[in-house]
């Protein structure tokens, strides 16, 4: 499998008065196709390596590749077009006074003969499930309907690569569902590689890979089964317990023997029949 | 201090082609050192009854009884900003509301703004880091070099420093990685638990709800559709989930487990704890029955 994004050995400080470095000696690469979650507390350097990867922030040192290329002046900006990037705040990346303008403005930007920008903004907004909103106020809609446009602004850009910095967040629990749903859809479709980070345990469960950070540094890596066997280490790292892991907390404390191993909500009742009928 | 709504109606902009109902015939009452939750998908008028809470909005029918203040449609404005001291509230991302040069200066502006000397508002400011995670190095730091969750701190320490009786929050912890959340929601529980501060909380936590919560106000389509506490109203899963609402994590699993080994759990487990100690029993009775 091909690496699209390779990153090297990254430090980067901000010029703030604390001088800490928020990324310190960072390493991890992506393969093409493949969805990689990373996950952390507030403040462990996440987003500011998000940032790295199309450019936003220059690391102080390491190195970038994005796609094969090394990511440099005279790239940053065929990277950029190979990088969607949805932020955490919806009401903080619309700019179009309608939701079809709104999809059709990256485009605007890159020169696409009107026929085909329209032709793309119906298909991204259809992807998401939105085309029947295409005329409407983007200020109006719900959170996930704002993120799901944020979506199709990046899926009509045509990129390999869509970056979701706490994406759903800031959604309720029906809208971080939806918005889920359709990056999982729009991934098949489009074939692209997902970068996200995340606190929500259904999203990084969506992953086939979840890098741990803390402090600057990349600590740990696995795919998910692994990472959420890690039990009440899952808190430190950033995510929340998934169900079945605070109840084994809570069973344990009744005294009853619970299995080490990581359990999905089925396993757990698979585990409590064996358990029942042992008996 | 009790807060009721008695027949709260409110319309925006009333007489003009742009007239909208927000609320409707709202009863409800908030009991003094509660801990009520308030719930409601978007739209459901959550927001504008949180604003009645402290007379930022006026009814247009009906009452609002804030303590010993009556709030109607022709009360004046005099005398609300002690109403005010009285009812924080912790809006939605309150982050986005700091401005001082420091942290210190930040907190101390609300008591300033009540009377207390500059001196008077940073000692107060002092006190209350601890209180919301934060230690004294905060005093002099730029509020805007923070992270995230620490200007949320900041923020929320801003609204205790007036000491109010009653702690109105608006999805206090959207935002915040997991630990963060729960240090957050544990501090207002605790100020609810030891200090009987009543408190408000609008979410779509539901965990949270089951977790801190001793009563609960489903809102719909801007009115009051149930009200109680959240042990009765988290047996109707089907009907919350009309209203666009969830349940707990686990009441949801116990549903399950009592549908796959008809068992029944009862009172209605809210925490894992809760669901633990009846699955105890459960489990040594079946091996009981083995034997």
């Amino acid at each position: 499998m091909s690496e699209i994004i390779n990153v090297k050995n990254v430090t980067y400080t901000y010029d703030d008065e604390d001088q800490r470095p928020a990324l310190k000696g960072v390493s991890f690469s992506i393969n093409k196709g493949e969805w990689v979650a990373i996950i952390g507390p507030n403040g462990s350097g996440k987003s500011t390596l998000a940032k790295t990867v199309n450019g936003l922030i220059e690391p102080d040192s390491g190195e970038v590749a994005v796609g094969g290329l090394e990511l440099n002046e005279k790239n940053v900006w065929s990277i950029r077009e190979m990088v969607g990037m949805v932020f955490q705040n919806p009401d903080n990346q619309f700019v179009g006074s309608t939701v079809q303008d709104d999809v059709a403005f990256g485009l605007e930007n890159l020169g696409i003969p009107r026929e085909e920008m329209l032709e793309r903004v119906r298909t991204a907004l259809e992807k998401v499930n939105m085309l029947e909103f295409a005329e409407r106020e983007p200020a109006r809609l719900s959170g996930g309907q704002k993120q799901r446009v944020a979506i199709a602004g990046i899926v009509a850009l045509r990129p390999d690569i869509m970056i979701l910095d706490e994406a759903t967040s800031m959604l309720d629990p029906q809208g971080r569902e939806e918005v889920l749903r359709t990056v999982k859809e729009v991934k098949e479709q489009e074939n692209l590689s997902v970068l996200s980070i995340t606190h929500d345990i259904d999203e990084a469960a969506a992953a086939n890979r979840v890098l741990v950070m803390r402090d600057g540094q990349m600590i740990q890596e696995g795919t998910p089964e692994t990472i959420f066997s890690y039990g009440e280490k899952l808190v430190e790292m950033g995510l929340d317990l998934p169900f079945p892991e605070r109840l084994k907390a809570s069973l344990k404390k009744e005294g009853i023997d619970v299995p080490k191993d990581y359990l999905t909500e089925e396993g757990m009742v698979d585990w409590l029949w064996t358990y029942v009928s042992k008996k | 201090m009790d807060i009721r709504f008695e027949e709260v109606g409110y319309t925006y902009q009333p007489g003009t082609p742009f007239q909208s109902r927000a609320l409707h015939d709202i009863n409800l009452t908030i009991k003094d050192s509660s801990f009520t939750a308030i719930v409601g998908h978007t739209g459901s008028g959550k927001s504008t009854v949180l604003q009645h809470l402290n007379a930022l909005k006026k009814p247009t029918s009906g009452q609002v009884t804030i303590g010993d203040r009556v709030i109607t449609n022709f009360s004046e404005n005099k005398g609300l900003k002690s109403l005010r001291k009285k009812v924080g509230i912790v809006f939605q991302f309150p982050e986005a509301q700091l401005f001082e040069e420091t942290v210190g200066k930040d907190i101390a502006f609300g008591p300033k703004n009540f009377g207390l000397s500059e001196e008077e508002g940073l000692e107060k400011a002092r006190e209350l880091l601890p209180l919301v995670g934060l230690d004294e190095s905060f005093m002099e730091r730029s509020p805007f070099d923070l992270s995230g969750g620490q200007m949320r701190r900041v923020a929320i320490a801003g609204v205790l420093a007036l000491e109010p009786e009653v702690l109105v929050l608006d999805e206090p912890t959207a935002g915040l990685d997991p630990q963060g959340r729960k240090e957050i929601m544990d501090m207002f529980y605790t100020l609810y638990k030891e200090q009987g501060l009543t408190v408000v909380l609008v979410t779509h936590q539901m965990d949270d709800v089951a977790t801190y919560a001793d009563h609960m106000i489903v809102l719909e389509k801007g009115t009051v559709m149930k009200e109680g506490h959240p042990r009765e109203l988290f047996k109707e899963a089907g009907w919350l989930s009309s209203m666009q609402l969830g349940v707990p994590s686990t009441v949801r699993f116990a549903h399950e487990l009592e549908e796959k080994f008809e068992w029944i759990f009862d009172p209605l487990p809210l925490t894992t704890d809760e669901l633990a100690q009846q699955m105890k029993d459960k489990l040594a009775s079946k091996a009981g029955e083995g034997l």
